[in-house]
């Protein structure tokens, strides 16, 4: 196949639309006769509701008010399970809980009456943090607050200790992290018997939502209908919250009549909605003298939050990048997702992976140090091999050259003549540089056999007049959805980039080609693109309408005659398991992925011990993944995810108080600035893969893995001190620095 | 919207065009830009100032929308995101955000440009300092700013070959 546009920095396929203002977000619609909506939630973190008062001089009656009295059908938010309620009935499990909803045409008033509910609720004890969890002070969730819980078990661990030169401990601790898309979460929802219910919004996983408003109102399939805006940013927090706000607007809408709308303003968003789960790790490593991983032994935990969402799967990427690129013979992981009475946390790009990957990462350096090697020799002596196996016991079959990686890396980051400089003028300034990387990967797609059992389907179908039209349910956030699906449509048909249309994600109208998370896009259904645009081609070729070697104009009356003789053309692909790739769910063994991304990046940092503000100053990203689809888009991706990961490792700080976030504004919660970005250099190696289209692989969360260790690696390459907490805000290394001075 | 006793008449100049209209006077301009005139492309991101989503020229001044009462625009001159571009034909700036990825989810696009115009209209030659100080107060959290710094010198080179 051709490659005219794969490869090419071809323009974004909504760009125009989106650099004049036109490109329609949730936002920006109004249907006539609409309703606001808005959401009364709990004060508190858990308790029993007593009773709901209506306060205040509010004209009541002219409101809607919905309580999960008025639930059609089941009181759930349908996920992965079905324990958390759409409105809480009985009792508050987390502050911010919604539990009734109010709609009115006059959205000053409905801020007003939203103020005046007041609610009746006996406080019980809580759970705030994992170890009260682990400890079951309050049993809250099940029999025992363990959401799920993982066990990898490779070779002989407790066998290896007594052959161990040095055994290695420590503890590891990562923060919530919110999302911050630009763009706060909002619904619009029309619901009546005739026709069910349509919601349209900014969200990423339309079909999610799609089975939540099902269950929820009892309704089948084809009465639920679920359109996608354009969405601002999404990064994970517009995975799963999407469908609660869905089921609010549909209920208010349901009840009124009328459509209604939702949309947070930052400081709801910011207070209800999910975040990153906050992490503990804890590990012990044997190694030998020559620096030779023996036995890892890794506990992992996760603060899922009141409700179980997505934390079995949050857990198990975050399990199994827990070991990271290295080869180790014996290797024991156990996990557990905890229960919590805060807002449950959920997806943000990377998954769990971030969290586990700090903690190995930033444990790496203290192993290379005890062993009295140097980080990258240490990590140079363990990393996996072609035919060796990862934790989970995965054969590595495509070609890895971390080693090669992390020399290109080094070269472009000028690591080891930095390392000798700023150690010698360190002594003498009160501004410490330091320099310092990580070494990861990243699995694409879902793990394990998830994509099995998602089963993907893409539709691609021509036009008369010779356009093709790709029918997905992956939702463009920002990443670059529209245009990779374009290129990949394009060259696979030989047709001009314009003529290549992507179709509004729409549950009536587009097939299920799966959730928009998981750094799957590309990759999976990508190749899905691919093979359906193919199979569109060889009706025509076989029908004998078109022969290979065709010209654009030509494809368009071989659809013209097509489309007159035998009605529309249309060509579907599923995805099918690959094949040689195998995943054991019940011995959680095997083949968790079916590519991976693998990277090494480099932080420069510069701290001043007077006022101990931590700056990036440089940034090299080197990362293999597979053939690069769009050189910009790529390179914009990591960049992206650079930054959101220079937010984890130094600003991103979420202030907890009774399971509430307290600081949920922009003011107060910090993300990176144009000021405050050092400059980023992406460089990628591209070894194409079968299993994605043209050869490429997931590329999306990768960044967020690697970055916050590579910073706090250099952190303690500048100063010595050993930091094991993000973010590291001015307080932890004032802290960490004098704790190191007394 | 009738002339209630709390809302003032107010008139005003917005992307080049005489407009009036009713608003309470410490109504949010970026509300009445939003609702009574219909201008979408400036958008509601915090609420507070931070992250110049709703960025708009006032009187040639980049300013955050969210913080103006609609009051104080009585007799300005006003600029959104849909008075850059010259009908059909895109500014200098926008075309230079198609091309180099400036943009990603979009959302910050339309303030981040009023930013990006408003900045090399005073500075046509801006150094990387002054484009990283121009743009403090437009937040972006899809592209690392790397390729809104990249569109912001690709665009002031294109007009320079231009002159």
């Amino acid at each position: 196949m051709e490659h005219r546009y794969i490869g090419r920095p071809v323009p974004r396929k909504e760009g125009r639309e989106k650099v004049t203002g036109r490109a329609r977000y949730v936002g920006d619609l109004t249907f006539p006769g609409m309703l606001f909506g808005a959401t009364v939630r709990s004060p508190v973190a858990r308790g029993r509701l007593r009773q709901i008062h209506f306060e205040g001089d509010i004209p009541w009656n002219e409101f809607t008010i919905v309580t999960a009295k008025d639930i059609p059908c089941k009181n759930c938010t349908a996920l992965i399970q079905e324990d958390q309620p759409c409105l809480a009935a009985d009792f508050v499990n987390h502050p911010e809980e919604p539990v009734v909803l109010l709609a009115h045409a006059d959205k000053y008033l409905l801020e007003e009456a939203r103020r005046a509910v007041r609610l009746e609720i006996e406080p019980l004890p809580a759970i705030l943090t994992i170890e009260d969890s682990l400890a079951r002070k309050q049993v809250i969730w099940g029999e025992d607050n363990l959401f799920k819980s993982f066990h990898v078990d490779k070779g002989d661990v407790d066998r290896a200790w007594a052959s161990a030169d040095f055994i290695v401990e420590g503890e590891y601790s990562t923060g919530a992290q919110e999302q911050v898309y630009i763009e706060p979460q909002g619904m619009i929802a029309t619901a009546n018997p005739r026709d069910g219910v349509t919601v349209w919004g900014s969200l990423q996983c339309p079909y999610y939502i799609h089975k939540a408003l099902g269950v929820l109102f009892g309704f089948p399939k084809e009465k639920v209908r679920v359109i996608q805006m354009e969405t601002g940013g999404g990064f994970g927090g517009k995975e799963e919250y999407p469908s609660m706000i869905a089921c609010h607007t549909a209920l208010l809408a349901w009840k009124s009549g009328r459509p209604v709308k939702i949309v947070y303003d930052r400081a709801e968003d910011m207070v209800a909605t999910t975040k990153r789960h906050p992490s503990r790790t804890h590990h012990r490593t044997a190694v030998t003298r020559d620096g030779k991983l023996r036995a890892m032994d890794i506990e992992f935990i996760l603060d899922g939050g009141a409700y179980l969402t997505l934390s079995p799967v949050v857990l198990s990427r975050g399990t199994i990048h827990a070991a990271g690129p290295y080869f180790c013979r014996n290797v024991r992981i156990r996990s557990s997702a905890v229960a919590t009475n805060t807002p449950p946390h959920g997806a943000f790009r990377g998954f769990g992976a971030p969290q586990s990957v700090f903690a190995l990462e930033r444990h790496l350096d203290q192993v290379a140090k005890a062993v009295g090697l140097a980080p990258d020799e240490l990590r140079r002596r363990n990393f996996v091999r072609e035919g060796e196996t990862l934790a989970i016991g995965q054969v590595i079959r495509q070609k890895v050259d971390m080693a090669h990686m992390m020399k290109r890396a080094f070269e472009l980051s000028d690591y080891y003549a930095k390392r000798r400089r700023f150690a010698e003028e360190n002594l003498r300034r009160r501004v410490k540089k330091g320099i310092g990387f990580s070494a990861f990967l990243h699995g694409a797609g879902f793990t394990g056999s998830g994509e099995d059992y998602l089963a993907s389907v893409v539709g691609v179908e021509a036009t008369p007049d010779g356009h093709v039209r790709v029918l997905a349910a992956s939702t463009e956030m920002g990443q670059g959805t529209n245009t990779i699906f374009t290129q990949i449509a394009a060259d696979a048909l030989a047709l001009d980039y314009d003529q290549v249309e992507i179709v509004q994600p729409d549950t009536a109208k587009v097939p299920n080609s799966g959730p928009t998370v998981a750094s799957r896009t590309s990759m999976i259904v990508g190749k899905l693109v691919e093979s359906a645009a193919l199979g569109l081609k060889q009706t025509l070729v076989g029908a004998g309408f078109l022969k290979e070697g065709y010209m654009p104009a030509e494809f368009a009356e071989a659809c013209r005659r097509y489309i007159k003789k035998f009605g529309p053309l249309r060509s579907t692909s599923q995805y099918s398991p690959l094949p040689g790739v195998h995943w054991d769910d019940e011995k959680y063994q095997g083949d968790a992925y079916g590519a991976y991304a693998w990277a090494v990046y480099v932080a420069e940092v510069s701290l001043d011990t007077l006022t101990y503000e931590t700056r990036v100053e440089d940034f090299v990203a080197v990362q293999e993944v597979g053939r690069v689809i769009h050189p910009v888009l790529a390179a914009g991706q990591i960049e992206g995810g650079v930054a959101q990961g220079i937010g984890y490792a130094l600003y991103e700080n979420v202030v907890w108080q009774e399971g509430r976030m307290v600081n949920c504004q922009m003011t107060n919660y910090i993300i990176p600035t144009a000021m405050d970005v050092p400059p980023i250099r992406v460089y990628f190696e591209e070894m194409p893969y079968d299993g994605g289209p043209a050869g490429a692989k997931g590329l999306g969360e990768l960044p967020l893995d690697g970055t916050a260790p590579a910073i706090v690696n250099a952190i303690e390459n500048a100063t010595g001190a050993n930091i094991t907490c993000i973010p590291v805000t001015p307080e932890v290394l004032m802290e960490a620095l004098e704790s190191a001075l007394a | 919207m009738p002339d209630t006793p709390q809302e003032t008449r107010i008139r005003c100049t917005v992307n080049g065009r005489a407009v009036q209209f009713h608003a309470h006077p410490m109504a949010r301009l970026l509300d009445v830009l939003r609702e009574e005139l219909k201008l979408t492309g400036t958008k509601d991101g915090c609420g507070e100032g931070e992250c110049g989503a709703c960025s708009i020229e006032f009187n040639g001044e980049l300013v955050n929308s969210c913080l103006i009462p609609a009051l104080h625009a009585e007799g300005t001159t006003i600029r959104t995101i849909e008075g850059v571009a010259d009908g059909e034909r895109l500014h200098a700036v926008q075309e230079a955000f198609i091309a180099c990825g400036g943009a990603q989810c979009g959302i910050c696009t339309p303030g981040m440009i009023l930013a990006a115009v408003n900045l090399v209209e005073r500075n046509p030659r801006p150094n990387e300092a002054e484009i990283r100080e121009g743009l403090a107060g437009n937040l972006c959290r899809c592209t690392g700013y790397i390729k809104i710094f990249d569109a912001i010198v690709h665009a002031c080179q294109k007009t320079g070959s231009n002159q």
